[in-house]
């Protein structure tokens, strides 16, 4: 599962397509254009493949991140049934993540170095996941409503222009919407059960509606950037639009179980057809995004955990090459 | 059951809590590895493997109810620790990857051949179980094996380190052998060839692997197993990790979860 890749819009890097060969440049947009697949062998801009990078690998650090926040409850799964969807349903997130560091690698990064980038904490993954999963009912909320999020944003990327990253996407929506059933029924399960149950999914619905909404990151500022990247179909809906058509999809559902969105200006205009509410606090999104939430500290601690305890059994099976921290650049 | 009268009823149930104890508890451990995993293949490999375990349980509970327990939710998810069966080995920590992988060997190569043992056992409930997964653990077996002989041959550090794994825990290990009251009437009555056949085939197929793999299995005189298992005498770890279990279920065992 995973969020809009976020852009920053003050960030300069890699912003210029200056110097591209314009010949190349415009073949390169026709098939895009045509509606072909940029495969790893063909020419492409370094603007494009630098984003490109930058997205999937994203993508990929919030698959294993991810994982820990809903493997904290698969030893507390209640009863088998449970207990088996949950275990497979995270390992599938570490598949996912599998999966796409294959497919950046096909642009010219090393899984070890963007390994490396995520513990060094210079590479960035969905925010959602700086949150904690407090209650078992805050793994049905993450299963189905963060699952569902990822499913919208996964499902237009797919639509994209480079093959690899199409490929791994289709296969991971697929895995995704069982997920999402295995969420929703575990949520209809708890909202339709004891008060206890209840109470359970209402709070925890509470507690991560503002991270819902954050999901999809900010409204996009239109630049030059953002237009450049949905031509060439790297971005392929605004963030907004993204949660738009989330809010529609879901919104129906989450009140036809009798649950409560902690959001009083929820409400479709039936005028413009569009979903109004109070926006998040987005300038929360940016203190975490940037460090400060409540579990960024101990998630990287637990994935560089793994990567140390994990080194001498690289290096016994790979050799030296296997040891790749480098310098925090 | 017709053909079980009681002593063979009790005999049975005695043989499979002790294996569906096992798998449930080492399925769970080796669930902890999701995240953490040395490498991502890994990871995933040792969370399938748990799936399956924990799968493999479910389906022995299952047979259990049928010879008159409760359900498998229920005794899986109720029971203290001094009601548990499982040898000691599958209630450690997961430790290092070390540990884990020397661990996930000795039980899954003794499992390999106790379910092939079984294949032929008179009680066809028992017989039909290790026959449906006997291709899953041929898997796991050949994962752990595999990966015994990569890191045993791999460096000097990951031999020292798997050595000194195989040198703590191989009398824990021999505790899965650990032979339970009823071992005559299993044998008489063709359930099971009892715990003393399957050690023996077992030291018969790890000790060539483990040398292979350039280990040494201790000295016969240091051999002392650890028993105590089987008859509900657990480590300190066992508890903690059942109350984690079931937190969540025992907020209301009786709620559809």
């Amino acid at each position: 599962m995973y969020g809009n890749a976020y852009i920053d819009p003050n960030d300069q890097r890699g912003k210029t397509i200056e110097g591209e060969d314009p010949v190349l440049l415009a073949e390169f947009e026709a098939r895009i254009l045509a509606g072909e697949k940029i495969e790893p062998q063909d020419w492409m801009p370094q603007l494009y493949r630098k984003q490109l990078i930058r997205m999937i690998e994203q993508h990929a650090h919030s698959e294993i991140i991810g994982a820990l926040p809903e493997g904290t409850w698969i030893t507390r799964a209640p009863g088998f049934r449970r207990k088996l969807a949950l275990m497979a349903k995270v390992q599938d997130e570490v598949g996912h993540a599998q999966l796409l560091y294959s497919a950046a690698e096909t642009l010219g990064k090393s899984r070890e170095a963007m390994i490396n980038d995520l513990i060094t904490g210079k590479s960035k993954y969905s925010n959602v996941f700086n949150y904690p999963a407090i209650t078992w009912a805050d793994s049905a909320i993450i299963a189905w409503l963060i699952d569902a999020g990822a499913i919208v944003n996964q499902l237009a990327n797919s639509k994209g222009s480079y093959g690899p990253y199409c490929r791994a996407l289709e296969r991971i929506c697929y895995e995704e919407s069982f997920h999402l059933k295995y969420g929703h029924d575990n949520v209809v399960h708890l909202a339709t059960g004891t008060p206890k149950q209840r109470e359970m999914v209402q709070d925890a619905l509470t507690r991560w509606w503002p991270a819902i909404m954050h999901f999809f990151g900010p409204p996009d500022t239109i630049s030059v950037h953002t237009e450049v990247l949905m031509k060439w179909k790297v971005k392929m809906m605004s963030n907004d639009d993204m949660r738009q058509q989330y809010l529609d999809m879901y919104v129906p559902k989450i009140w036809d179980l009798g649950l409560v969105l902690p959001d009083p200006n929820l409400h479709k205009n039936e005028e413009t057809g569009k979903w109004e509410y109070t926006e998040p606090d987005w300038e929360e999104f940016k203190r975490v995004i940037n460090g400060d939430g409540p579990c960024n500290a101990e998630r990287l601690a637990v994935r560089r955990m793994a990567e140390e305890k994990g080194r001498w059994v690289r290096r016994a099976i790979l050799g030296e090459k296997a040891n790749y921290t480098v310098p925090f650049a | 059951m017709d053909f079980f009268n009681e002593s063979h009823v009790r005999a049975a149930k005695e043989l499979l809590y002790k294996m569906a104890d096992d798998q449930l508890i080492i399925g769970h451990r080796n669930s902890e590895w999701t995240g953490l995993g040395p490498i991502l293949e890994e990871d995933i490999a040792f969370s399938s493997m748990a799936q399956d375990k924990i799968g493999q349980s479910e389906h022995l509970y299952a047979l259990l109810h049928e010879l008159g327990e409760s359900d498998p939710d229920t005794v899986a998810f109720t029971r203290n620790a001094h009601q548990f069966h499982c040898c000691q080995l599958v209630e450690y920590p997961i430790g290092e990857y070390d540990f884990s992988l020397m661990r996930h060997f000795f039980f899954d190569m003794a499992e390999l051949i106790r379910f092939d043992m079984l294949r032929n056992s008179s009680y066809e409930g028992l017989a039909n179980i290790a026959k449906k997964y006997k291709g899953e653990i041929k898997y796991h077996s050949m994962h752990a094996n595999t990966w015994v002989q990569q890191l045993g041959k791999g460096n000097e550090e990951s031999n020292g380190r798997l050595q000194l794994q195989l040198d703590t825990y191989w009398n824990h290990a021999l505790g899965i052998f650990e032979p339970g009251p009823h071992e005559n009437i299993l044998i008489d009555a063709g359930i099971f060839e009892g715990e003393a056949a399957l050690q023996k085939n077992w030291l018969e197929a790890v000790i060539p692997l483990l040398e292979k793999a350039d280990l040494q299995v201790p000295d016969t005189s240091k051999w002392s197993p650890v028993y105590g298992g089987r008859t509900g005498i657990h480590t300190a770890y066992l508890q903690p990790l059942l109350d984690e279990m079931t937190e969540v279920y025992s907020i209301d065992p009786s709620a559809d979860w």
